[in-house]
């Protein structure tokens, strides 16, 4: 058994955690969380450079070709960050839905576009409250023009490109290439300003059809491929969370010992630790069934969006409370994970809507 | 990434499955194995004929010198022989403890000749051993331990009682750790021996436990004497062998009891709440999802140790998680799973009760799971300091001479 990332992923990774703590440090992120920016044009630009943005794109799409699990892993990194680049919405949703439903043209039109960072990607499937669900997508497309209201979208601001999850003339659902140059936009506030969000209100916007329309099917598909690339983000946020909680209580005094001295600190951080290997096990069951396409897709995807998701919005809690009053500072950092936790836990639906899911497809598998 | 063994570990894996083929039955579509009661003249003799063969066979003490039996093998082949053995029925618990935790502590300290006494009858499972370590007063704070042994001429006397001895009633030898010096601080006057279980002024009282059950056992001692000649490590070194013998603790990997998650699942198949199958409903959906989240994770963090052992790397103490998972993970299982059943749920009797009574069977046995063998706490501890590197606790017994200690009533 060989249940681990081989020696030049390692590198890989090794390499990107480097990079990203001297690039993506929250100074950065905090830019983006005062206003100041949408997003940091100068560390995506270094990102795209790396080939990270293509990582698992082919080379004959101008991708680098390094496979699933090496964007795992540089996702497991700048999830440690709060870094602002719209690192997901390009690469673990537009460039796969690409690759997953484009056609030949689509592909080599857009790829390598995306892949040298010139194009920014967005998901627009949200049109409100609600998790992902096909029976509320109202958005439609008639003779390659969408109407309908999407909201919120994760890097819509700043995206070039959106991939719209909209009804085509016949009723079925599929997804749509909106070039958004033109397009009426407006940026919403939410609880993790370190990435843009946005309405879009479209009105007969020019789009076309990206490949056959593969109903909510394949929407599920990008949704499941997605959960597993966001979840190495969860994982690494989680541990980012869990590093700076044992810090801070290896350092701060209390009642004359250091507060990682009593056990109900020790006690609350092995407890994260936990969730947090549990998530990452999960992950890594996730990224040898993207990697190798496997029919367990589907369920490793929910089953690992559950636990990190958990394991995110434990740690990034737990980190809080362990810095005490100090964590609920504006200044100290422990807050950007716990935003950050509760978007990337809601982007792609909610925790409820993956563990009825999860239970849906254990009652398939055992009706098998 | 892949689930493949080396082809080292392919051929040692089809070794062990014609083997098993051969000579035990498969374990699909039985009825699990509850271990409600303790192993009976029955039990122990099958226990006999099982290991006997196995030892034959070459596959008991994988890991142990050739010398005494064993192949040398890396870890990894023993984790492969478990995974396969776990799809059979085999008779199981009266070796465990002597062949992975008392005989490598032999090893480590006794003389050649002793192991050349000791180590084959116990590889061939003719002669049992039991681990002589928690008293009433040292359980998770082991060196807490009051046992006193006393220096006579060229024996060491043994007055006190030991606890939670895990089949001393069938054993013919026991390791064990003493105080022998109260006047210094309690890690630094202990001492360990071997000793023959049947010596007099050895008696062995079973436990009533909770469950019903009686595994374990107290065991007294009145004046039992011990040669010197069977001390294990240096006096006052009691301590340090301890550790080693703890070390040996098997390492947990594939050992998931039952009720799991698909036990639930089964049983929210056929229970109702409002009308419809339990599993229609959303709340009972969560906790089940959860459940299985948390069982895969697990399931995935032993693939990850398995690779590490494959790699010839020694798992170190963030192999707790295991253990301390699964245990709760147990007993809220249980729980949950006898709510969905309504009254009926406490039924026990097999033939009546849901799921051959696994769950009640669970509920009932499932505390012990997060006490021994290192409880939750202490299992939480060794994550935060020796994995985090948390400060360790302010120990206000540690430069105290142990009668100096203060002990309470109990």
């Amino acid at each position: 058994m060989n249940f681990d990332f081989s020696d030049d992923l390692k590198q890989l990774r090794d390499e990107a955690r480097r990079f990203l703590s001297e690039q993506a440090t929250p100074a950065v992120a905090r830019r983006a969380l005062d206003g100041q920016e949408r997003y940091d044009a100068t560390l995506w630009k270094a990102i795209a450079e790396m080939g990270w943005i293509g990582a698992a794109i082919p080379e004959e799409y101008g991708g680098a070709g390094l496979g699933y699990e090496g964007l795992c892993v540089l996702a497991e990194e700048i999830g440690r960050t709060v870094a602002p680049v719209p690192f997901a919405s390009t690469a673990y949703l537009a460039a796969e839905a690409i690759l997953l439903a484009g056609t030949e043209a689509q592909k080599r039109e857009w790829l390598p576009r995306i892949a040298d960072g010139s194009v920014i990607g967005c998901f627009a499937l949200s049109e409100g409250t609600g998790n992902p669900d096909p029976r509320s997508i109202r958005a439609r497309a008639v003779g390659g023009k969408l109407s309908g209201v999407k909201y919120p979208v994760t890097d819509g601001g700043i995206a070039d490109v959106a991939i719209v999850v909209a009804h085509d003339e016949a009723g079925e659902i599929a997804l749509y290439l909106l070039p958004l140059k033109g397009v009426a936009r407006t940026d919403l506030k939410t609880i993790d300003p370190t990435h843009n969000h946005a309405r879009f209100d479209l009105d007969a916007a020019g789009a076309e059809k990206l490949g056959a329309a593969g109903g909510w099917d394949q929407v599920q598909r990008l949704l499941d491929r997605a959960a597993i690339l966001f979840a190495f983000e969860q994982v690494g946020g989680s541990d980012a969370c869990l590093q700076m909680a044992r810090s801070y209580a290896q350092e701060r005094y209390a009642f004359g010992r250091p507060i990682g001295s009593f056990q109900a600190i020790k006690h609350k951080l092995a407890d994260v630790y936990v969730a947090l290997e549990l998530a990452r096990s999960n992950a890594y069951f996730g990224a040898w069934a993207l990697a190798a396409d496997a029919s367990d897709l589907p369920l490793a995807a929910a089953t690992v969006r559950v636990s990190a998701t958990e394991a995110y919005h434990l740690a990034s809690k737990e980190n809080i409370q362990t810095h005490g009053g100090i964590g609920f500072t504006w200044q100290v950092d422990c807050h950007l994970f716990y935003r950050r936790a509760k978007h990337l836990g809601t982007t792609l639906g909610g925790a409820p809507f993956w563990k009825d899911r999860l239970v849906s497809l254990i009652e398939t598998r055992n009706a098998a | 990434m892949d689930f493949n063994d080396t082809p080292e570990e392919a051929t040692f894996r089809a070794e062990v499955r014609s083997f098993l083929q051969a000579n035990a039955q498969p374990k699909a579509g039985t009825r699990p194995v509850l271990r409600q009661s303790g192993i009976d003249a029955e039990g122990v003799r099958r226990c006999k004929e099982w290991q006997a063969k196995k030892a034959d066979a070459g596959f008991a003490g994988l890991t142990w010198p050739k010398r005494f039996g064993g192949r040398e093998a890396s870890p990894i082949m023993q984790v492969i022989y478990n995974q396969e053995e776990d799809n059979y029925v085999v008779p199981k618990g009266l070796y465990e403890i002597g062949l992975g935790m008392c005989i490598p502590t032999m090893m480590a300290y006794a003389k050649p000749e002793q192991l050349e006494r000791y180590v084959k009858p116990a590889l061939r499972g003719e002669e049992v051993w039991c681990q002589l370590f928690s008293e009433p007063a040292g359980g998770s704070d082991l060196a807490a331990l009051r046992t006193r042994a006393e220096k006579d001429g060229d024996d060491w006397v043994i007055n006190g009682q030991k606890i939670w001895t895990s089949g001393a009633h069938l054993s013919d030898f026991g390791i064990i750790v003493v105080r022998t010096d109260p006047n210094v601080p309690k890690h630094e006057g202990l001492t360990f021996f071997f000793l023959d279980m049947k010596s007099p002024g050895i008696e062995i009282r079973p436990i009533h436990q909770m469950s019903g059950a009686r595994h374990f056992n107290e065991v007294f001692f009145t004046d039992v004497r011990v040669p010197d000649a069977q001390r294990l490590g240096a006096v006052g070194q009691g301590w340090k062998v301890s550790l080693t013998t703890l070390m040996n603790e098997r390492l947990a990997v594939g050992d998931v009891q039952r009720p799991d998650v698909d036990d639930l699942v089964e049983l929210a198949r056929t229970v109702t709440v409002d009308g419809q199958p339990a599993i229609r409903n959303g709340a009972v959906r969560e906790r089940i999802a959860e459940w299985y989240a948390r069982s895969q994770g697990l399931k995935f963090t032993r693939f990850r140790t398995i690779t590490a052992l494959s790699r010839g790397e020694t798992p170190g103490p963030e192999n707790s998680i295991h253990k301390l998972v699964n245990a709760s993970k147990l007993q809220d299982i249980a729980s949950y799973g006898i709510d969905l059943m309504g009254e009926a749920g406490i039924l026990v009797d097999d033939e009546v009760a849901e799921a051959y009574g696994m769950f009640q069977a669970a509920l009932l046995s499932s505390p012990s799971s997060r006490i021994a063998g290192g409880s939750d706490e202490i299992l939480r501890n060794i994550i935060a300091e020796r994995v985090l590197g948390l400060p360790g606790d302010i120990r206000v017994d540690k430069n105290v001479p142990f009668n100096k200690v203060p002990s309470g009533s109990r």
